[in-house]
């Protein structure tokens, strides 16, 4: 692992889903990420990436909301997303909201280009190629879409998964499709969405796997509740609780607490 | 053709509840992309021509007009006719007198998407000519009186028990109790009743593939074989064509076909690739006497110089659609128009309105996978971006979800306010999730827990654990 002389100064940006849903996530890349050399710290200006505004095509209020962010975030050596979409959207999209204003825009540049999802960052940039943790388990991964699409994240969490004691990873057969979530699209067409959904559950019942991992918690919630709802046991997890082994501070995505 | 785009969610429930639909996508869903996969893996350059096929689509939008141009000038030289059509309804009138003009009574069409957004058989039949479809696929779709539901498989929701439903219905000269026994059996009775179609006709209908502005040809490629005998046997050839076809020369042309059947068909090329110039000259053996381009534009050039401008480079290949999760959870007759899938969702709004085709940009999850494998790397998932911006501009979103959006883009932009809130509400929930951990119902999320249940937070927030440990750190 690469050692640098001063320890970089990372600013987490937890996103909203895991800020209120499942806040090990957050908990767990800052262990990971500590591991990995650096100083972490969590800038208390943050909400959301602005994606769901972005998305829905109200531009203005997209700027709005991540303008705040660049102001909070712009003095860390890195910033760092739990999550691939959000990353996506701060590491490729967030640039495109200030093609009008060019001061901002540059600002924005340079802060997107010290942006890195948690696994790639880990990986890519500290170059980390195991973890010191263990999870007695077959896990099958999903390859999230704007990880594997916008951020290049395919090869990563499978290198670092490998390094997990008593685990073994089996592929789905089609773990690059979609599972349906698509943030606003599930609440818009939920009818699709859950055929989606069904399709991807069928393909991970598959596999035989006991546990699901992927890198979003938005497609994690989606397949977690669908799996749920068929009665499925399989345990549902965000791979950084995995990597961080901190798969015993919580019952798994959905799972009762009895 | 008339749209039910505005429809989409009605017809996405009745698609995914249509048995005989779910059976034939099931079984044309692998195949797509499985094939492309295979043809892109045995052409170690195909990435490369993928920057190539944008570039030259680009370089011939950029100066189209100049093309279009140069491309007339050749046709003319060669003995065509050019007919420039700015809307459907010139199109059509123009279709009709070139028919009427040669005294037609039966026109043969090959396949051709611009002719299903004329609807042009449609204005045909009111004036007494009768057109046939020769694609198979179109073949049986006219028999049926369907739209297609993709760009490349028209009949792509049919299965087996379909076509022979059909045929036995329609081909009552032949015996009934002929075998259909494999797809072998369907090609033949088809072929046999096409070839008197084939001869008889007085004109015959093409799209194109490409114009070709240096040599004024125009291209199209087919797998069947039937546009070669409806553009060689008749005595007029009439291409439709869109404005956006014109490519500068015989090269690009050639490189945009090395990306098509690739991408479309996993084929590295189609069977017959073909390249009209003018009519039947001195001395031919062969080929129709008039040859006539009518050139539609219907809305297209309100897109160059627009956000949508890349959606122009589009070669109809249909791989965005073979590789859409969504395309193939609902089929295409649930996008209302002539264009379903991710290009459907982009081109349909800027040519029949974004306030009829809202929906269909929308319903996309973004997954990306269609610009992935675009042929021409159109940015699919940005340009639907650009369509919820005009929608957003233009109010045309429901009233509920721009005031919720309001409400929630309020609340982030005041991160103490927004810290109380979540954290009384994840700790609410967490509460009512008790020991189950999850909800099988929650009010105002019914579109969610109708198909799945929803996890309950773990309780505390994010930002109220970690400022309870940093206290207690210090």
């Amino acid at each position: 692992m690469t050692q640098t002389a001063t320890r970089p100064r990372v600013a987490l940006f937890v996103t909203c889903l895991v800020d209120l849903q499942r806040p090990t996530i957050g908990f767990a890349a800052i262990k990971l990420l500590e591991a990995s050399g650096c100083d972490v710290e969590v800038p208390r200006a943050q909400t959301c990436c602005g994606q769901p505004a972005y998305n829905s095509g109200d531009r203005a209020t997209a700027a709005a909301i991540v303008r705040e962010y660049i102001d909070a975030f712009a003095g860390y050596d890195y910033v760092v997303v739990p999550s691939g979409s959000c990353g996506g959207m701060l590491r490729t999209h967030m640039p495109h909201l200030f093609e009008d204003d060019p001061n901002t825009l540059k600002r924005a540049e340079a802060l997107a280009a010290k942006t890195y999802e948690l696994v790639s960052f880990l990986t890519d940039i500290r170059g980390m190629t195991k973890v010191d943790a263990s999870y007695t388990g077959t896990v099958t991964y999903h390859d999230s879409c704007a990880g594997l699409r916008e951020l290049g994240i395919k090869d990563q969490p499978r290198e670092l998964l490998a390094s997990v004691a008593g685990l073994t990873l089996v592929e789905m057969k089609e773990p690059e499709i979609c599972c349906g979530f698509g943030g606003t699209f599930c609440v818009k067409y939920p009818e699709i969405s859950t055929r989606m959904v069904s399709d991807k559950t069928a393909d991970i019942v598959a596999t035989g796997a006991d546990t699901l991992l992927a890198g979003d918690l938005g497609c994690l919630l989606n397949m977690a509740g669908r799996l749920s709802r068929e009665g499925s046991a399989i345990k549902v997890r965000h791979i950084a609780e995995v990597l961080a082994g901190m798969t015993g501070d919580q019952p798994a995505i959905g799972e009762s607490r009895g | 053709m008339l749209s039910t785009s505005s429809e989409f969610k009605a017809n996405a429930h009745h698609a995914m509840a249509d048995v005989g639909l779910q059976k034939a996508m099931a079984r044309t869903r692998p195949q797509g992309p499985a094939k492309r996969a295979a043809a892109v893996a045995g052409l170690p350059e195909f990435e490369e021509l993928r920057d190539i096929g944008r570039d030259i689509k680009n370089h011939a939008l950029a100066n189209l007009d100049f093309y279009l141009e140069t491309w007339e000038a050749n046709v003319l030289k060669s003995g065509g006719h050019v007919h420039w059509c700015s809307t459907a309804d010139d199109a059509r009138d123009a279709v009709l007198k070139i028919c009427q003009a040669a005294g037609a009574r039966t026109v043969t069409k090959g396949k051709s998407m611009i002719s299903e957004e004329l609807a042009i058989n449609d204005h045909l039949e009111a004036h007494g000519i009768q057109p046939i479809e020769t694609d198979l696929g179109e073949y049986i779709l006219q028999i049926r009186n369907e739209p297609p539901s993709h760009i490349i498989g028209p009949a792509f929701h049919l299965n087996r028990e379909d076509w022979e439903e059909s045929f036995r219905k329609v081909h009552t000269q032949l015996d009934p109790n002929r075998v259909f026994a494999e797809r072998a059996d369907i090609q033949a009775e088809a072929r046999m009743l096409l070839r008197e179609k084939f001869l008889a006709a007085d004109v015959g209908i093409t799209g194109a593939n490409f114009l070709i502005a240096e040599t004024g040809s125009s291209v199209i490629v087919t797998n069947e074989g039937n546009g070669d005998l409806t553009q060689t046997i008749p005595r007029v050839h009439i291409v439709l064509a869109s404005i956006e076809k014109c490519v500068p020369t015989l090269e690009d042309a050639m490189s945009l076909l090395r990306l098509l059947a690739r991408s479309a068909t996993g084929q590295d090329f189609s069977v017959y690739t073909t390249f009209s110039t003018g009519g039947k000259r001195p001395g031919d053996l062969d080929g129709p006497e008039e040859y006539h381009v009518v050139v539609i534009d219907n809305g297209r050039t309100a897109m160059i110089g627009s956000e949508f401008q890349d959606m122009l480079r589009c070669i109809r290949c249909a791989a965005c659609m073979n590789h859409c999760p969504v395309y193939q959870t609902v089929g295409g007759h649930t996008y209302g128009w002539v264009y379903p899938g991710p290009m459907g969702a982009v081109l349909t709004p800027a040519l029949i309105g974004v306030d009829k085709a809202g929906h269909l940009p929308n319903a996309s999850t973004f997954c990306g996978k269609c610009e992935s494998v675009c042929p021409v790397k159109i940015p699919l998932p940005s340009l639907m971006r650009h369509w919820r911006e005009r929608e957003f501009e233009r109010h045309l979103q429901p009233k509920g979800v721009r005031s919720n959006l309001a409400l929630w883009a309020w609340l982030v932009q005041r991160p103490q306010l927004y810290r109380l809130t979540t954290r009384i509400a994840a700790r609410a929930l967490a509460l009512f999730g008790g020991k189950k951990g999850r909800f099988s119902k929650m009010p105002l999320a019914s579109g969610w827990t109708d198909g799945r249940d929803m996890p309950a937070p773990e309780g505390d927030t994010f930002f109220a654990r970690y400022a309870s440990q940093q206290r207690s750190a210090k």
